[in-house]
């Protein structure tokens, strides 16, 4: 049971929801003892920053024909209001998704950019497919944000996980 | 698992020389991947850059993404967001719960999803 009041204990009710689910083995989650480093080479009011999202475009167009989805990009000053969520796993009984801003705040960083915090957005923004395969992600689809950032002069990355 | 997917493409551009913040509300999964500088948001899973439609605090959410990743000296860095969920009071209990009535739902739902990746037939990895 959650302690109210702390963070919820995601992997262990992940678990449980999967062993209800029928699923034998437990789900092996990724696991580092310590983490890489890299400092910012500029200063904040002169980098470059790409945002990622873990969402999908609407005209599902980040989908293969088996429906495997891959790393996606769109132009920041054309992205949509809304982008699709249905395959993810979030809270639908508690909140929703209907506000893009609440989980890829490209608005809040370009406000924060015109007020001289950092210099600007990257020219696109890029999703990654969530997968349970994390061979996948990391042969696949990190290398494919790393390539789409470095094409676009990204000094920095936030990442937002829905 | 989009904050695992999410945390393992941030440790792989750190380990190419692109600094990162993560911003999620799954604390215990960002940080047992373990990443370099990560904003924690204790909302319900779905809204981690801030709730719906509030967007002096999506905004601050931000600049506190942008202060970690100017000011953080060492990885593994958490920052806890100075806000909460605004609505029901109970939510940490909903997500993915499993109980005595919903275990035979589960169970069938279990068993589609197995039928469905089956047809879907995994990539090779």
């Amino acid at each position: 049971m959650d302690d109210p009041g702390q963070p919820v204990g995601y992997m262990e009710r992940t678990r449980l929801y999967y062993r209800a689910l029928g699923y034998k083995a437990d789900y092996q989650w990724a696991h580092n003892a310590d983490a890489p480093f890299a400092r910012l080479a500029k200063p904040l009011a002169e980098a470059r920053i790409a945002l990622l999202t873990t969402a999908s475009p609407l005209d599902g167009s980040n989908k293969d024909a088996k429906g495997w989805r891959h790393v996606w990009s769109a132009p920041v000053d054309q992205a949509p209001e809304g982008l699709d969520t249905s395959d993810l796993a979030w809270d639908r009984e508690t909140t929703h998704t209907d506000d893009r801003e609440s989980f890829l705040p490209l608005h809040a960083a370009a406000a924060l950019a015109k007020a001289g915090r950092f210099a600007g957005l990257t020219a696109r923004f890029h999703g990654v497919p969530t997968e349970y395969s994390i061979r996948k992600t990391l042969a696949q689809d990190a290398p494919e944000a790393l390539a789409r950032l470095r094409e676009d002069g990204a000094d920095a990355a936030i990442l937002c996980a829905i | 698992m989009c904050h695992q997917t999410v945390s393992l493409v941030a440790r792989h551009l750190e380990e190419n020389g692109i600094p990162t913040v993560v911003i999620g509300s799954a604390k215990d999964i960002v940080e047992y991947t373990a990443v370099a500088r990560f904003v924690f948001t204790d909302f319900p899973l779905g809204n981690p850059a801030g709730l719906p439609w509030q967007t002096e605090m999506q905004k601050a959410i931000v600049a506190q993404a942008l202060d970690l990743l100017e000011g953080a000296t060492a990885p593994q860095t958490t920052v806890v967001a100075p806000f909460q969920w605004n609505g029901d009071p109970g939510w940490r209990a909903v997500y993915n719960r499993v109980t005595p009535e919903n275990a035979e739902y589960l169970r069938q739902k279990g068993e589609a999803r197995r039928r469905m990746m089956l047809a879907k037939k995994p990539l090779k990895e």
